[in-house]
C-alpha cells in the first residue's frame, strides 16, 4: 500500500525535473508517492534545495520556463490538445476545495480579532495526503487553525486533523469546566460543546474511530483533572499546545500497541501509527497569537509597512536539515558515534525529511516493539515491505518526536494576515512573494491605495478617468473570491514575471494523477485575516 | 437666561458669519472660539426640559418649546453647536416627499427658515432656488406625478415639465435621456449650520440656556419616569428629556438603566465640492435631483456641490462611537466613482471643473426610511427626535414644531403615527439588524417607490410555526413589525417576475393568483396565517391586598386555616371546598373584578360588560375621541379578556394601556402574541371544516357571529375559536397555542380538502376587507379620527352608564357633526389592465374641488372595480375653513380620484355595497363541485 513503483521508466524523468527537485522526486519515483520518506538511499547525492538564501542557487532555480519548454517537447507535443483546460475548467479544479469562513458580526460587543479565513488545497497525491482544520474554541476564547502534511499515506494526517484540536482545547480548559464535562459524561448528560468546526464538505471525520478517539481524549482530561493541584489557575497556552501535541502522539502510539478487537479499527490505528504527519497550528485569541509547529509546514505573518508595502514575518521554524538548530538537537540526543548516520542526505536516518512528526512509529519504537506489533498485526501489515523495513543505523530510538516548537506573537495593527501552508507552497514560492500576493489581493478586495486630492489641481474629468481605470483593473485581476485559491493559482501558474500564465496553469492541472506528484506536492493553505480595528483597540487599552 | 459666556460666543460666531460666509470660515470659528474653555461654567441643577443635541433638531425643539411658552429649558451639546451632521449638511431644502406628513414638515421648515434671518438677525444663506426632479424613465415620471398632485393640494406649487423646459431652467444639464421632470419653484438652499445657530440664538433670547462641550452620560429614570440627566459636568434634575443626538441617539438611548430603543444607524455619505466655474454658477440656479442617476446637484459658491446615495452604502459606527472610525472618515474616491460618472453624464461640461474636496459626512438612517419622533413607550418624559434619513434640514423646523406640540399639549397637531417611535420595539434594535437594514434603506432613497414594496433585509425574524410549511407551498412573504406574513401563494406551475422587474404602478403580476384566492374565500374556504396580530390578555386578578381587606371581617382562625389556599385561589380560581371559603372568595373576586372592569370600561369606548363568550369590536380612544387603537376583545370568562390589535400596535397599545391604567389597579396585562398561532378560516365552508374537526355544531344558531369558545380541533384541545374573520366574510379565527399549530393546520388542510380549502395570503384579505369597507388602524384610522368620522357609531356605547376616555369629545361631535368622513369610493372608468392603480394618498375631488385624500385601496374582485377608502372634508369655498360633513354632502357630490395627475370618476359610498354576494353564492353553489378535490 505504501509503495507502488512508478510505471514510467526512471530515465525519462531526468530531463523533466527541476534540479532542485531531483533528489526528492527520485526518491519518490523509486519508492513511494511521498517526498518525505525514502527508504533506499537516493542515487543522486545532490542536496535538496528549497529556498536557499544563496543567490547563485536562486538563479539556478529561477528559470523554470526552461524545463517547461523541454517538458512540452517531450511530453505533450504528441497530444497537445488533450490536457488543455479552459479557464472555467481550471477554476473549477482550483475552487473544488476552497472554503471561506467569516466570523459572524455579532452585536458589536463580541468582536473578534479574526475577520475570517480562506482555505484551499490542491492535491498532487491521489488521494491527497494533506489535511486542514479550523475551529472556534467554545469553552475558552480563541480560534484554532492548522495544516497537516501527511506522508506514507494520509491515515496519520487525517487522524491528527480530527483529533489534535480537541487535545488542545481540553488542555486549555480550566479545571471546573473539565470537571463539568467529566460529570456530564459520567451521568450521561449532554456535553458542553468544545469546538465549533469550520469545515469544507470534503473534510470528513472518521465515524468508526470516534468512540476510540473519544475514550483516549477522556482519559487525557481525567488525568488533567487528577493532576490539578488546585493552585495554578492560569493556563499557559504555550504549555497547553506542547502537552496536546505530545499527548496525541503518545495516544496514537499507544492505541497501535494495544490494538482494537474490531479488525477494521485495529488496522486503522496501525496505519495511523505507521504513517506520519507534520502539523502547523495557530491559536489566535485577541492579540495573542501562538503558532505550534512540528515539521516543515510554515506559518507566515503578512505585515503591512507604513508605506503600504508588504513584508513577511516567519512565525515557525522548519524542522528539517536546513535548520542548524535541529541538526544540533538530533546530534545531541544521540550518542556521538551516530553523529554521521542520524542525518544522511539531509534526511533523518537517510529516510525522512521532516525531523519532527506525528506517527512514524518506525522512528520512535524500539526494534523489538516494531517487530512484535507487526507480527501480531493484521496480514496486510505483515505483508507490507515498507512497514517491516527497519531504518538503517537504528540504535537509540526514538529518533523522532512530535513535540512542537511554539512561537508567540502579539498582534499589532500592521499584522494583516497569517498564511499557514504545507511545504508544497513554500517550495514553489518565496515567502516574500507569498505575502505580497496575498496582501495585494486582500487590500485590492477592499481598497486599493486610496486616492487623495489634497493640494493638487485635479479636474472632475481627470479624476473620472483615473477611477474608471482603477475599477477596470480591479475587476480583471481579482477573479478569485478566496485568498488561498488566489495563492495556489500563483504557486502553480506563475511564469518568470510572477504573473499567472494560463497555459502553464492549465498544463499543471491537467497532469495525470500518477505524474502530478512529480511536478508539485500537495498544497494546503489557510489565510487568516485579522481585524486591525479590533487589534488596534486592544493595543489602545494597554 | 442665556449665560453670558454663551451669549458672547453666539455673538462672536454671528459676527464672523457676517464678515464672510462659508465652510472654512465656520471651521475657523470653531477652532478659535475658546472662551467656553477659559471660563468653566457650572450647570444649573434643575430644569423642566433638558435637550441633548445642538444640531438643527435640538435647536428647533428648543426654539419651538420656548415659543410655546416653556421657558425652563436647557440644551446640551457635547461638542459645538451645529457641529455634527448639521455642519456637513448639503443645505438642500426640498418639499418633494413621498409621505404627506413629511411634505408638511418640509413646507413648514421652508417658511420658518425663510423668515429666520429677519427674526434673529443671523444670516442663514437662505436662497429660493427651486428644485428640479428629473425622470429618466416613465415609471419615475409617474412617481413624480404622484408627488406633484399631492404637493398641489397642500398648497405647495409644483409642476411637471418637459425636458426642454428643464434645459431652459438650468444651463448645464444634459436632457437628452429625460422623459420629463418636476419643478418645485419654492424649494430652497440654506446653510444648515447657520439655521441651527439662528434657532439657538432665538431660543436663548426666549430663555433657553445652552451649554456646549457638555456630554449627557445617561438619563436618570425612576418608576418609568424621567427624573434627571447625568452629564460629565454634573447632574440636572428634569421632567422631560429630549434625545436629539442624531447618529448617537441609539447609543444614548441604550445607556439608560431602562434602555430606550431608538433604531437608527449611520452610513457614510459623500458629496463633492468644486471650485467655481469660469462663469460662476448663479446662486439662484435650481437644485437638481436625478434619482435615476442617484445624485443631487446644487450650486455652491459659483461651483457645484453634488452627492448621492450609492447602491453599496458603507455603514459605520455599528459598534458605537469609535475614535478610529471617526478619524478614518476620509474621502473614498473609488466608492464615489459611480456617482461621479453619473454627474458627468448629467453635466458633461463639468469635466474641466477643478475638484475642491470630497466630503464624507455620516448620515443617519432608520429601518423604514422615516424619521423617529415621540415619547418612549417605556420611560415617560423621554422624547426623541432623530433618524432623519439625510433630510434633517428639510424636516428640522416642522419636526421640531410637532415634537414641541407633543410635549406641551400631549399631542402634535398632525397625525404622526408614521414617524412615531412606538412603531418600533426592542426587536428592531439589534445592531446587526440595523446595519443590514440601513444598507438597504440608503439606496432606497433614490430607488423608485412602488406600491407593496417589502424590505429584503432583516427578514425572517419573527415567524409563525407554520412558516416552513407555508413557504414550501409557494408562499411569498411580506413583513410587518418583524413578523413574516404570507402575501399570496404562487401555484407550482406559475412563475412570477423577479423582484426588480415586478416593480410597477400598474396591474401587478400576482393579480390572477390573488383573484383565485379571493374566489376561494367567497365560494369555499381559505386559511390565512394571521399570527402576527398583537394579542394581549387582560385579567382582573384579585390581588392579595383585597384578600386582606376581606379577611379583616372574618374571625382570626380562618385566616390561619385558609390563607394558603386563599393564595392559590386568588391566582387561579379553582373550586374551593369549604362553603365559607367560597363565599369569602367570591366576595373578594367580585369587589376586585368590578373595580378592574371599571378601568377597562374607562379605557375602551364600547361596552365590555358583555356575557362571557362575546366579542366586542371597540376602539381605545384618546381624550379627543381619536383612535389610539382599534381592537377586538373577547370576554373569556368573568375576569379575563382577550384582546386582538393590529400587528404594529404591539408597542403603542401596551404603552397606552400601561400609561392609563391606575398604578394600584388589579388588572394584569400580558402580551401573549408569541403564545398563539392564529389561523383565519374564511369562507362559507369554514363551518363545515370546523364542525367536522370538532364534532360540535358550528351553525349560526349554535355559534353566532362575534362569539368566542374554547374547543377542541382535531386532537388539540383549548383552541380559542372566534366567529369573525376581520373581513366581513363568514368564517372563524382560530387562536391556537403554538405547540398545536402544526397539528391543527394539518388537520384543517386535510379535512378541508373536500371543501376545496387552500392557502391564502394578506393580499386576498386586504381585497376582501376593503371591498367590505373595513377600515384598518394605522392605514385608514389614526389618533385624529374618531369613530363617528368613520361610521362606527355602533362600536361606541356613549350611554354605557359610565364615563370613558373620549366620551366628552364624541358627545360634542355627535351634537356638532363631523368635519371629515371616511368614505368608500368605487372607481368607475378605470381600466384595471391599462390604467395606473390607486395606492394611497391620492387626492379626492368633489365636484372638481379637492376634499381629501385616500388612505388605502384594493381591487375588489367581487365588484370587479377598484375600491379606495378615504376621508372627505368640506372646505369652505371662501375661507378654506373646515365645515361639517353630512351624509347628504357626501351623497350629493360627483367624485374623482387623482392618480398621478389622471382623474378617475368614482362613486362614493358611506356603507358597504349590499353584497352581490348573497346572490352569487346561491348561483355558485351549483358550480362548487368544480372546486372539489382541487
Amino acid at each position: 500500500m505504501f509503495s507502488d513503483a512508478m510505471p514510467a521508466p526512471t530515465q525519462l524523468f531526468f530531463p523533466l525535473i527541476r534540479n532542485c527537485e531531483l533528489s526528492r522526486i527520485y526518491g519518490t519515483a523509486c519508492y513511494c508517492h511521498h517526498k518525505h520518506l525514502c527508504c533506499s538511499p537516493p542515487y543522486i547525492s545532490q542536496s535538496r534545495l528549497r529556498y536557499t538564501p544563496h543567490p547563485a542557487y536562486a538563479t539556478f532555480c529561477r528559470p523554470k520556463e526552461n524545463w517547461w519548454q523541454y517538458t512540452q517537447g517531450r511530453r505533450y507535443a504528441s497530444t497537445p490538445q488533450k490536457f488543455y483546460l479552459t479557464p472555467p475548467q481550471v477554476n473549477s479544479i482550483l475552487k473544488a476545495n476552497e472554503y471561506s469562513f467569516k466570523v459572524p458580526e455579532f452585536d458589536g460587543k463580541n468582536v473578534s480579532s479574526v475577520l475570517g479565513f480562506d482555505s484551499n488545497q490542491l492535491p498532487a497525491n491521489a488521494p491527497i495526503e494533506d489535511r486542514r482544520s479550523a475551529a472556534t474554541c467554545l469553552q475558552t476564547r480563541g480560534m484554532l487553525l492548522g495544516v497537516f502534511d501527511g506522508h506514507a499515506g494520509c491515515a496519520c494526517s487525517q487522524a491528527v486533523s480530527e483529533r489534535l484540536f480537541y487535545y488542545i482545547a481540553v488542555s486549555l480548559l480550566p479545571h471546573e469546566t473539565l470537571l463539568e464535562i467529566e460529570n456530564a459524561v459520567e451521568s450521561g448528560r449532554a456535553l458542553l460543546p468544545i469546538l465549533q468546526w469550520h469545515k469544507h464538505p470534503n473534510d470528513y471525520f472518521s465515524k468508526e474511530a470516534s468512540k476510540l478517539y473519544f475514550n483516549s481524549l477522556r482519559t487525557y482530561w481525567q488525568e488533567l483533572i487528577d493532576l490539578n493541584t488546585g493552585e495554578s489557575t492560569d493556563i499557559d497556552v504555550k504549555e497547553a499546545l506542547i502537552n496536546a501535541f505530545k499527548r496525541l502522539d503518545n495516544d496514537i502510539s499507544l492505541e497501535a500497541q494495544v490494538g482494537d478487537p474490531n479488525s477494521f479499527l485495529n488496522y486503522l490505528v496501525l496505519r495511523v501509527a505507521f504513517s506520519g504527519a507534520t502539523a502547523c497550528v495557530a491559536h489566535v485569541d485577541g492579540v495573542d497569537l501562538h503558532v505550534a509547529n512540528t515539521g516543515d509546514s510554515r506559518a507566515m505573518l503578512g505585515v503591512q509597512e507604513e508605506d503600504g508595502s508588504w513584508s513577511a514575518l516567519t512565525l515557525s521554524n522548519d524542522h528539517n536539515a536546513q535548520n542548524e538548530r535541529e541538526l544540533e538537537r538530533l546530534k545531541l540526543e544521540h550518542p556521538k558515534n551516530e553523529a554521521k548516520s542520524v542525518v544522511k542526505q539531509d534526511r533523518l536516518l537517510g529516510l525522512l525529511m521532516p525531523f519532527r512528526a506525528f506517527g512514524d512509529v518506525k522512528f520512535k519504537w524500539s526494534i523489538d516493539l516494531q517487530k512484535r506489533v507487526i507480527e501480531s498485526g493484521p496480514d496486510q501489515l505483515n505483508d507490507n515491505e515498507y512497514t517491516k523495513f527497519i531504518p538503517p543505523n537504528y540504535y537509540t530510538p526514538p529518533y523522532l518526536t512530535a513535540e512542537p516548537e511554539v512561537t508567540y506573537h502579539r498582534l499589532r495593527p500592521q499584522d494583516k494576515f497569517l498564511v499557514l501552508a504545507t511545504d508544497g507552497l513554500w517550495e514553489t514560492m518565496h515567502r516574500q512573494d507569498v505575502v505580497r500576493i496575498v496582501g495585494e489581493y486582500l487590500t485590492g478586495m477592499h481598497h486599493q491605495q486610496p486616492i487623495a486630492v489634497g493640494g493638487y489641481k485635479v479636474t472632475l474629468g481627470q479624476m473620472h478617468g483615473l477611477l474608471t481605470e482603477r475599477r477596470a483593473k480591479m475587476s480583471s485581476v481579482f477573479e478569485d473570491q478566496n485568498a488561498a485559491t488566489h495563492l495556489i493559482r500563483h504557486a502553480v501558474g506563475n511564469n518568470e514575471f510572477g504573473a499567472v500564465d494560463h497555459e502553464r496553469l492549465s498544463k499543471m492541472l491537467s497532469l495525470p494523477e500518477e505524474l502530478a506528484r512529480m511536478y508539485r506536492d500537495d498544497i494546503t493553505i489557510i489565510v487568516v485575516q485579522f481585524n486591525s480595528h479590533v487589534v488596534g483597540a486592544y493595543q489602545n487599552q494597554d | 437666561m442665556l449665560t453670558d459666556v454663551m451669549m458672547y460666543w453666539l455673538l462672536s460666531v454671528v459676527r464672523r458669519q457676517r464678515t464672510s460666509q462659508g465652510w472654512q470660515t465656520w471651521s475657523l470659528a470653531r477652532s478659535s472660539s475658546t472662551s467656553a474653555e477659559a471660563h468653566p461654567v457650572t450647570l444649573p441643577t434643575q430644569a423642566q426640559v433638558v435637550i441633548c443635541g445642538g444640531g438643527v433638531m435640538g435647536t428647533s425643539v428648543a426654539y419651538h418649546l420656548s415659543k410655546m411658552g416653556w421657558k425652563d429649558i436647557i440644551l446640551l451639546e457635547q461638542g459645538r453647536l451645529a457641529a455634527g451632521s448639521t455642519r456637513f449638511c448639503a443645505g438642500i431644502l426640498s418639499t418633494a416627499r413621498h409621505v404627506t406628513i413629511e411634505q408638511k414638515m418640509a413646507d413648514y421648515s421652508n417658511k420658518l427658515y425663510q423668515q429666520l434671518e429677519q427674526e434673529t438677525g443671523i444670516q442663514t444663506g437662505y436662497i429660493r432656488t427651486g428644485s428640479i426632479f428629473l425622470a429618466q424613465t416613465q415609471d419615475r415620471l409617474i412617481s413624480l406625478k404622484r408627488i406633484n398632485s399631492r404637493l398641489n393640494v397642500i398648497g405647495i406649487p409644483s409642476e411637471i415639465i418637459s425636458p426642454k423646459k428643464v434645459a431652459e431652467l438650468h444651463p448645464l444639464l444634459n436632457v437628452h435621456d429625460l422623459v420629463g421632470a418636476m419643478h418645485v419653484p419654492e424649494d430652497a438652499v440654506v446653510s444648515s449650520a447657520d439655521v441651527a445657530l439662528a434657532l439657538a440664538s432665538a431660543a436663548s433670547q426666549n430663555g433657553v440656556q445652552i451649554y456646549d462641550r457638555t456630554s449627557v452620560l445617561h438619563v436618570m429614570v425612576k418608576k418609568g419616569q424621567v427624573t434627571g440627566v447625568e452629564t460629565d459636568k454634573g447632574q440636572i434634575e428634569c421632567q422631560y428629556f429630549v434625545n436629539c443626538a442624531g447618529q448617537w441617539a441609539y447609543e444614548l438611548g441604550l445607556s439608560n438603566e431602562e434602555p430606550v430603543s431608538i433604531p437608527l444607524h449611520a452610513c457614510e455619505h459623500f458629496y463633492l465640492l468644486t471650485r467655481p466655474l469660469e462663469t460662476p454658477l448663479q446662486s439662484s440656479t435650481p437644485t437638481i435631483v436625478d434619482a435615476d442617476g442617484r445624485i443631487y446637484i446644487r450650486n455652491w459658491q459659483g461651483g457645484i456641490l453634488s452627492g448621492g446615495f450609492e447602491k453599496n452604502p458603507k455603514p459605520i459606527f455599528t459598534e458605537g462611537k469609535n475614535q478610529l472610525e471617526i478619524q478614518n472618515l476620509q474621502e473614498d474616491w473609488d466608492h464615489f466613482e459611480p456617482l461621479l460618472s453619473s454627474l458627468l453624464r448629467r453635466m458633461p461640461e463639468l469635466e474641466s471643473l477643478e475638484i475642491m474636496k470630497l466630503v464624507n459626512c455620516p448620515e443617519t438612517f432608520t429601518p423604514d426610511m422615516r424619521c423617529i419622533m415621540g415619547e418612549s413607550p417605556s420611560v415617560q418624559g423621554y422624547f426623541v427626535l432623530a433618524g432623519m434619513n439625510s433630510a434633517g434640514l428639510s424636516f428640522g423646523g416642522g419636526a421640531g414644531k410637532y415634537l414641541a406640540e407633543w410635549m406641551v399639549h400631549g399631542y402634535p397637531s398632525e397625525n404622526v403615527w408614521e414617524l412615531d417611535l412606538k412603531r418600533f420595539g426592542a426587536l428592531q434594535s439589534s445592531r446587526t439588524f440595523l446595519r443590514h437594514r440601513v444598507m438597504e434603506v440608503m439606496p432606497l432613497l433614490c430607488d423608485l417607490k412602488v406600491p407593496r414594496w417589502d424590505f429584503q433585509t432583516g427578514r425572517q425574524l419573527r415567524t409563525s410555526p407554520l412558516y416552513d410549511r407555508l413557504d414550501a407551498q409557494g408562499a411569498r412573504w411580506m413583513e410587518k413589525h418583524g413578523f413574516e406574513r404570507p402575501k399570496y401563494f404562487v401555484p407550482p406551475d406559475k412563475d412570477l417576475l423577479a423582484l426588480e422587474q415586478s416593480k410597477t404602478f400598474y396591474k401587478p403580476d400576482w393579480f390572477e393568483i390573488v383573484e383565485s384566492e379571493v374566489k376561494c374565500c367567497k365560494e369555499a374556504v381559505c386559511v390565512i396565517d394571521m399570527s402576527s396580530f398583537t394579542k394581549f390578555e387582560i385579567t382582573c386578578s384579585p390581588v392579595l391586598l383585597q384578600v386582606e381587606t376581606a379577611q379583616i371581617r372574618l374571625p382570626e382562625y380562618w385566616l390561619v386555616a385558609f390563607s394558603p389556599e386563599l393564595h392559590c385561589l386568588s391566582g387561579h380560581g379553582a373550586q374551593p371546598d369549604a362553603l365559607m371559603l367560597a363565599l369569602l372568595c367570591s366576595l373578594t373576586l367580585k369587589s376586585t373584578g368590578d373595580q378592574a372592569l371599571e378601568v377597562l370600561q374607562y379605557l375602551f369606548s364600547n361596552d365590555l360588560d358583555v356575557p362571557v363568550g362575546h366579542i366586542v369590536h371597540t376602539g381605545m380612544l384618546n381624550e379627543a375621541g381619536g383612535y389610539e387603537n382599534d381592537c377586538s376583545i373577547a370576554r373569556l370568562n368573568k375576569r379575563s379578556f382577550f384582546m386582538i390589535s393590529p400587528t404594529d400596535q404591539q408597542v403603542h397599545c401596551w404603552a397606552w394601556l400601561k400609561k392609563h391604567m391606575p398604578e394600584d389597579s388589579s388588572l394584569l396585562l400580558e402580551d401573549v402574541t408569541w403564545k398563539y398561532t392564529a389561523l383565519n378560516l374564511i369562507g362559507p365552508r369554514a363551518v363545515d371544516v370546523l364542525s367536522e374537526l370538532s364534532y360540535a355544531p358550528m351553525t349560526p344558531e349554535h355559534f353566532p357571529s362575534l362569539f368566542c369558545k374554547e374547543m377542541s380541533v382535531g386532537y388539540a384541545n383549548g383552541i380559542r375559536v372566534m366567529s369573525m374573520t376581520h373581513t366581513g366574510e363568514p368564517g372563524f379565527m382560530l387562536y391556537i397555542p403554538i405547540e398545536y399549530a402544526l397539528h391543527v393546520y394539518n388537520e384543517v388542510m386535510s379535512v378541508g380538502q373536500k371543501y376545496g380549502i387552500r392557502n391564502a395570503g394578506y393580499y386576498a384579505l386586504r381585497s376582501l376587507r376593503i371591498e367590505k369597507f373595513f377600515a384598518f388602524w394605522g392605514q385608514d384610522l389614526n389618533t385624529l379620527t374618531t369613530p363617528l368620522e368613520c361610521g362606527r357609531e355602533s362600536r361606541v356605547k356613549l350611554e354605557k352608564g359610565m364615563d370613558f376616555m373620549g366620551r366628552e369629545a364624541l358627545l360634542q361631535q355627535k351634537q356638532n357633526g363631523v368635519y371629515k368622513r371616511l368614505t368608500m369610493f368605487i372607481l368607475d372608468d378605470h381600466d384595471t389592465d391599462l390604467d395606473l392603480w390607486p395606492w394611497w394618498g391620492e387626492p379626492i375631488y368633489r365636484n372638481g374641488r379637492y376634499v381629501g385624500k385616500t388612505t388605502s385601496s384594493a381591487y375588489g374582485y367581487t365588484l370587479e372595480r377598484h375600491v379606495c377608502l378615504g376621508f372627505v372634508h368640506n372646505f369652505s369655498e371662501d375661507t378654506g375653513e373646515e365645515q361639517v360633513v353630512t351624509a347628504d354632502f357626501i351623497n350629493r357630490g360627483e367624485y374623482e380620484i387623482d392618480i398621478a395627475g389622471h382623474r378617475f370618476q368614482a362613486k362614493a359610498k358611506l356603507y358597504p355595497v349590499p353584497s352581490l354576494f348573497a346572490y352569487k353564492r346561491r348561483k355558485d353553489d351549483v358550480e362548487l363541485s368544480d372546486l372539489h378535490g382541487k
